[in-house]
């Protein structure tokens, strides 16, 4: 394999509040390569969207990204970089789209003036340039009659059309990486699947290497060549997409698979994981994922498992242990612990 | 009826008779329906040739007279001739309007404030104060300060020589009242642009950066607006000497508090939007995401709490000329007309109403234009 273009080593970010150390990523390390798709999977409230912003140095007080953490963009050490040198590096080698497209775009310049800012901010063009390259930029993520476009407001755009101008305004300085949180997940499934395209095309086309962040796992088994699942701030199991949704190892990821509903399968209900992800400020002693698992046994409420295996890894103890591999989803054991 | 609705450039071809219309100002839009449009092009262009035709000798004496305000009113009439004329033959012969352009939050709240029949009257008061204060040497025979035959013309009641009437140095009121909307308007304008810039920085620095920032400017807010505002600023013009510049300085550097506050409060729900966070992931500083992306957002209200503030300033600016602390008679003020006629209110109520009425007038002109603004800017009708 080439070598990794981002390379995301024990990332801990903790928030330091009056209630205490709310510890949000946990140690969590991936590296991506030059035109590789990585997708990071995971329920709400796992660390997807705060490991991102880390990578970017998004972080506001009280939020910290911890010492021993490592970020690495080729050489460079971006946890080290001093804030001039990560402004460099925003919107210029790694860029980031949102969730909301509705929100993401300032109301109250034109859409061509928005993608021209990053243009203007890092390759200081000129107007007449910046303008150029921005309709350039809508042609590329397929917005027709982009001459006209450029001129138009935020709301004269819809939803998808807004994301696809996110995606310009990401796109137009060339980035090697593009993080796109949960990028789809507020549009209509039909545009969602125009969207999905275009990434991907655009991905191929520039060579860049993406960060698709989803709890959505159609949409990123759709899309990645490998995905990490992420549980209470860690990762709890990573491989290449075929085998993590062919073969999942980990039992929250095969509860994930299994709370989600497929074409041309009946099933009488829908499994569910039971209970919610835990406060971040208090993760339960063990592994963080027993409470809820199905297998739990006595080792896995004292002994946290580490991310067994290399490329393909699993952080649970069943690893070790297949033979335990017994239970049902639907009688959980949940029970047993209240 | 409105003529919003319905848009020159949508109507079918008037041909040759409408751009020959459109050489008198306003006619064209009037035939194409526009009436307002129409109304206060023709007005605008009648009441500017009326007043060369009324007092062509006056206008004829700027070349002679050699003070600025006669060039001042000279430029005023040319260029509000100019313009109308220019406004109403562009609409006929100007290159078709740019449908593709966008419309941006600003055209969408004219639109609004346009419904707002009241709001636009405040609109007219206001324009016609402004343009009157410009005006003002061609608009009178007589000189503000000029004190003729006291005897013979000491509290003259209002009549066609003398409008507003005389004071009890025989002087014109009409007059008074007319170079004192100066003071009052220019106190109103530069002491609402000093507050409004000063207060829309602090407030979006504060709200932007937060934590310490924001603690230690918005306690300095409280500690400023918990002085009663009166006897702070008669503190501190007593202090000085009491001047047009004073008064404006320490208007400006009085009022932004309030202006601060609102910055603040629009900021902090702002710096939680997308957008901002977008920007940041864009890779732009601070400043360049508080002037550009986070300032022009909060303008709408800005703008309604400036215009308010207008209406506000002049209040205070005349009750400070009243009790003698703003502007030194003989320069008149709305406020020190009033306090001249205060003595002889019976004898001669002209001197102290006319100016009163005139403050009434124009604070409920800003008033109403800003509670126009404000339902036009309305966060809610944001699409």
């Amino acid at each position: 394999m080439s070598a990794p273009l981002l390379r995301v080593e024990n990332l801990r970010t903790y928030f330091h509040t009056a209630e205490g150390v709310v510890r949000a990523v946990d140690g969590v390390s991936f590296t991506l390569g030059p035109g590789e798709t990585l997708g990071i999977v995971g329920e709400s409230g796992c660390g997807k969207t705060v490991a991102c912003l880390s990578i970017l140095r998004l972080i506001d007080p009280p939020g910290r990204i911890e010492p021993d953490s490592r970020i690495s963009l080729r050489d460079h050490d971006l946890t080290a970089a001093s804030e001039e040198e990560m402004r460099s590096v925003r919107g210029n080698e790694i860029s980031m789209i949102f969730q909301e497209p509705m929100t993401s775009l300032n109301p109250v310049w034109t859409i061509g003036d928005q993608i021209a800012e990053a243009l203007r901010t890092h390759r200081s063009a000129r107007p007449a340039e910046a303008r150029r390259r921005a309709a350039e930029m809508l042609r590329l993520v397929g917005i027709p009659n982009p001459e006209q476009r450029l001129d138009e407001y935020p709301h004269q755009f819809s939803g998808g059309m807004r994301q696809r101008a996110m995606i310009a305004m990401a796109l137009a300085c060339d980035p090697s990486v593009l993080i796109a949180d949960e990028p789809t997940t507020a549009l209509d499934v039909t545009i969602q699947a125009e969207i999905l395209d275009l990434l991907a095309g655009l991905q191929e086309q520039l060579g860049m290497g993406l960060i698709f962040v989803s709890h959505d796992l159609g949409v990123v088994a759709q899309i990645a060549d490998r995905v990490i699942v992420m549980y209470a701030g860690q990762v709890v199991e990573s491989g290449t997409a075929d085998e993590l949704f062919s073969r999942p190892r980990h039992p929250y990821s095969e509860g994930l698979l299994r709370a989600t509903p497929r074409v041309g399968r009946r099933m009488r209900r829908l499994s569910v994981i039971p209970g919610s992800v835990a406060s971040p400020k208090r993760w339960p002693p063990g592994c963080r994922f027993h409470p809820r698992c199905p297998y739990a046994w006595s080792r896995c409420r004292e002994e946290a498992p580490p991310l067994l295996g290399e490329a393909r890894a699993s952080r649970c103890w069943l690893e070790e242990e297949p033979a335990r591999r017994t239970g049902d989803w639907d009688e959980p054991a949940l029970a047993e612990d209240r | 009826m409105n003529e919003a609705s319905g848009r020159a450039e949508d109507r079918a071809d008037g041909g040759r008779a409408l751009t020959a219309a459109a050489f008198i100002p306003g006619l064209a839009h009037l035939l194409r329906g526009r009436r307002t449009a129409g109304l206060s092009l023709l007005g605008l262009a009648l009441a500017m040739l009326a007043v060369l035709a009324f007092s062509f000798d006056r206008v004829a004496s700027t070349f002679t007279a050699g003070r600025v305000d006669y060039w001042v009113a000279m430029l005023t009439l040319a260029g509000t001739l100019a313009a109308a004329w220019g406004v109403s033959l562009r609409g006929e012969w100007g290159r078709p309007r740019q449908r593709a352009k966008g419309t941006s939050q600003w055209a969408v709240a004219w639109r609004e404030f346009n419904k707002n029949r009241v709001a636009v009257l405040g609109l007219f008061l206001m324009f016609g104060l402004y343009l009157a204060t410009l005006l003002a040497p061609y608009l009178t025979s007589y000189e503000p300060n000029a004190i003729g035959d006291i005897a013979a013309t000491r509290h003259l009641p209002p009549s066609l020589d003398h409008l507003m009437g005389t004071d009890k140095f025989g002087r014109d009121v009409f007059t008074r009242v007319l170079y004192g909307a100066r003071i009052s308007l220019s106190i109103g304008f530069v002491g609402v642009s000093i507050s409004v810039t000063l207060g829309t920085v602090v407030g979006a620095v504060s709200g932007y950066f937060g934590g310490v920032v924001d603690t230690l400017l918005m306690r300095f807010v409280d500690m400023l607006i918990s002085f009663p505002r009166l006897v702070l600023l008669i503190t501190v013009i007593a202090l000085f000497e009491p001047s047009i510049f004073t008064v404006i300085v320490v208007l400006g550097l009085t009022l932004w508090p309030a202006t601060a506050r609102i910055v603040r409060g629009e900021v902090l729900s702002l710096r939680e939007r997308e957008f901002v966070e977008a920007a940041r992931a864009l890779g732009l500083g601070s400043p360049r995401i508080i002037f550009r992306h986070i300032v022009p957002n909060v303008l709408g209200p800005v703008i309604v709490a400036a215009t308010l503030g207008l209406g506000n300033i002049i209040l205070i600016e005349a009750g400070l000329s009243f009790l003698g602390l703003s502007v030194q008679p003989p320069t008149p003020s709305w406020g020190n007309i009033i306090d001249g006629g205060r003595e002889y209110l019976v004898q001669a109520w002209w001197v102290s109403t006319f100016p009163g009425l005139a403050i009434v007038v124009t604070v409920v002109a800003f008033n109403l234009i800003g509670d126009g603004l404000r339902d036009a800017l309305d966060p809610r009708l944001r699409i």
